[in-house]
């Protein structure tokens, strides 16, 4: 059995200005251990895909609409507050991308850090001390007995990250859920912490999932890759499938966008048009309007996530029809 | 034939550390920027990349004058700005944006798009009021949003495209200088590819210069024109953008550039890469000598001796270490 099984998940914002489904039908699964990527358009759904997940989707104006979420056995979105507390926080946890607007910038770290420990474990304050020292040492903080009592603005950037990393990790979580964990961070920095959460990983077994704009990063990182577009996975493979025979036409275009693959001093490679509006209905397939090989079905046949090849799921008609 | 913009000569700002709660006492100070000097180009792009933490931020916050600068000069088209009164910098304000690093905070929570977008037009009487709406239905399709999320708050936009709207108000007032601090690190590639393009074009039609703050290095070279490397609060190496990262001279350099990820799995998971030991040190009592030399691969006893200048390496390139020549 899975880890996480995700099926139909829809969360739409109910907004003055009409309805907008961020997230619209979204399948996907995640093995013990595994590091699973989400890349794709800005606004395409993957923080709210686990948001949803966290439950942390603001509600008002969010509101999951269908959907399980089933992680080992408790299906997360309908689960009593109860059942969600113990999972949530504790074997499922989450770091963000901005670790300066997560952290309580009043709080001493110390109080920060052992919160966790202190809801979900019975465990004196000592202990967790001890237990927050150590988390904050395997994140390569040196001097943690002294830095454990720092108020965030004392540490850097890249720091701050890792406190947010030691944080997320201090319950030995079976799920990390990391949302843009690196963007802010130099490389350097980006390597250390990429490191330390692979290191992570495999003395804990943890399964990972991890956000980014950087295909460089997953390249590095991932087992597998998600391609999120307008609230729906338009393709998943395992990472070398992805970047070396990418099928959907969306990928395939992301793919040429990487700067790092272009001549300088040349125009960018960008893809022409503009994300559809997600609170109007779209016919057919979402990239279409985009899409340097649509056809007139593809404006009005929804495509459905298909698979492709055994484990290599793509939602293009023409691909399925073995037209490009 | 230079044609400097703006001239940077030695820049330092310094944070005062407070501690105690009721009787505040200076515990020491943070030399986030310490002795840059620097100009940039009318119609140039300068990268502008580094450590967490090493200052460029502050750098910009500082050209902006949003944060006292504590030495130096900071000269915009012959004016010296760090001498001039607050409505000759309210004036240069115009002519110089920054566009900032997180959207989240940058934006308005109140405002809606059209809004946000109108206050600088309407202010700067940039436009007569009738033509206010199309001036910012175009500024938003510049930056690749549809004109028809007018009416809609930041907080109802993802946050690449809460980084766009940040752009088309840096954008409006039309300015000869934009400092981008981060600007295109939360966008999905393709969109940070039109932000890019779109920079590139607006710095050629319009002459205009830009300071572009990135910690993605392929980013960075492709945009750049040239590139300074910051480390800890001073520029270590400076030169032309495709040269400086294709052939890094500074072990900082070396380092940042051997720790760029490749969109490449079987490269990346195979190659080697100058893992950096240590931490940042702190700015606050940063190490003697060059303050790189506690993580250096190539560090000597002399590096711990003299703060190495910035000096040129070749008549292209300025680096700033004293093993150079060795190494
Ligand atoms: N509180 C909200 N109210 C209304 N709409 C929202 C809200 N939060 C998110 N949305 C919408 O949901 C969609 C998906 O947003 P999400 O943040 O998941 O995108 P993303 O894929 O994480 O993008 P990015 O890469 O830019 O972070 C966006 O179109 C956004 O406008
Ligand atoms: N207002 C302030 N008071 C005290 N210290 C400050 C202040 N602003 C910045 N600093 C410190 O100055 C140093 C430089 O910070 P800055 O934000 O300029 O770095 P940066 O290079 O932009 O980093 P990043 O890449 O993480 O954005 C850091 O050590 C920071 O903690
Ligand atoms: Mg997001
Ligand atoms: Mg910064």
């Amino acid at each position: 059995m899975s880890l996480l099984t995700v099926k139909d998940l829809r969360t739409y914002f109910h907004t003055r200005n009409g309805v907008y489904r961020a997230v619209d039908g979204v399948d996907f699964h995640l093995e013990r251990g595994e590091t699973l990527g989400i890349v794709g358009e800005s606004g395409s759904g993957k923080s709210v895909t686990c948001y949803s997940i966290m439950g942390l989707v603001p509600q008002p104006p969010g509101r999951i609409e269908s959907g399980t979420a089933m992680f080992d056995g408790v299906d997360l979105l309908h689960c009593t507050p109860r059942e969600a507390r113990a999972i949530r926080g504790k074997r499922v946890s989450m770091i963000f991308q901005d670790p300066m607007t997560s952290l309580n910038p009043y709080l001493r770290i110390s109080e920060q850090l052992i919160e966790p420990l202190l809801i979900h474990e019975k465990i004196s304050k000592a202990d967790a001390l001890q237990r927050g020292r150590e988390a904050l040492e395997a994140v390569g903080i040196n001097d943690a007995a002294r830095r454990i009592h720092y108020y965030p603005h004392e540490f850097s950037g890249g720091m701050r990250q890792r406190v947010m990393i030691a944080m997320a990790l201090i319950t030995k979580p079976e799920l990390l859920i990391a949302d843009e964990p690196t963007t802010a961070l130099d490389v350097t920095v980006q390597a250390q912490i990429l490191e330390l959460i692979k290191k992570m990983q495999q003395e804990l077994g943890m399964a990972v999932i991890f956000i980014t704009h950087d295909l460089g990063v997953v390249s590095g990182l991932c087992d597998r890759v998600m391609v999120m577009y307008a609230g729906r996975i338009v393709e998943s493979a395992d990472t070398r499938t992805l970047f070396y025979q990418p099928k959907h036409p969306y990928t395939r275009a992301l793919h040429r966008s990487i700067p790092s693959l272009q001549a300088k001093g040349r125009e960018l490679f960008t893809i022409p048009g503009m994300p559809p509006d997600v609170s109007k209905p779209i016919a057919g397939c979402a990239f279409a309007p985009r899409c340097e090989f649509a056809a007139d079905r593809c404006l009005l046949t929804d495509p459905p996530l298909a698979e492709w090849q055994p484990g290599h799921r793509q939602a293009c008609l023409r691909v399925q029809a073995g037209e490009i | 034939m230079p044609d400097p913009i703006l001239e940077l000569r030695d820049v330092k700002t310094y944070f005062p550390i407070h501690r105690g709660f009721f009787i505040k006492r200076q515990a020491g100070t943070v030399k986030a920027v310490d002795g840059v000097t620097l100009s940039v180009q009318r119609g140039e792009v300068l990268g502008l990349v580094g450590e967490s933490g090493c200052g460029k931020s502050t750098l910009a916050r500082t050209i902006m004058q949003l944060v006292p600068t504590t030495g130096g000069t900071v000269v915009l088209e012959g004016k010296n700005l760090t001498q001039g009164s607050a409505t000759e910098i309210r004036r240069t304000r115009r002519d110089m944006q920054m566009v900032f690093q997180d959207p989240y905070a940058s934006l308005n929570p109140r405002m809606t798009v059209f809004a946000t977008l109108a206050e600088p037009l309407i202010v700067h009487r940039v436009c007569p009021r009738g033509e206010v709406t199309t001036r910012v239905a175009r500024l938003m399709e510049t930056v690749g949003l549809a004109p028809r999320f007018m009416q809609k708050y930041p907080h109802e936009f993802s946050g690449g495209q809460r980084q766009r709207i940040a752009i088309a108000r840096a954008l409006a007032l039309e300015p000869k200088v934009i400092i981008a601090d981060e600007p295109v690190s939360a966008l999905d590639v393709s969109i940070q590819a039109q932000i890019l393009n779109l920079l590139a074009e607006l710095g050629r039609k319009m002459n205009l210069s830009l300071i572009f703050i990135a910690h993605d290095l392929s980013v960075v070279k492709h945009i750049s024109d040239r590139v300074a490397v910051m480390y800890l609060g001073k520029i270590v190496e400076l030169g032309p953008a495709v040269d400086v990262i294709e052939r890094p001279r500074h072990p900082y350099t070396r380092a940042l550039v051997s720790a760029i990820p490749t969109p490449n799995p079987d490269l990346e998971r195979t190659r080697q890469r100058i893992v950096l030991a240590g931490d940042p040190p702190s700015p606050i009592s940063p190490p003697a000598g060059c303050a790189f030399h506690p993580r250096c691969l190539y560090a000597r006893e002399k590096c711990r001796l003299a703060i190495p200048s910035l000096v040129a390496d070749s008549p292209t390139r300025e680096v700033a270490c004293v093993r150079l020549a060795e190494i």
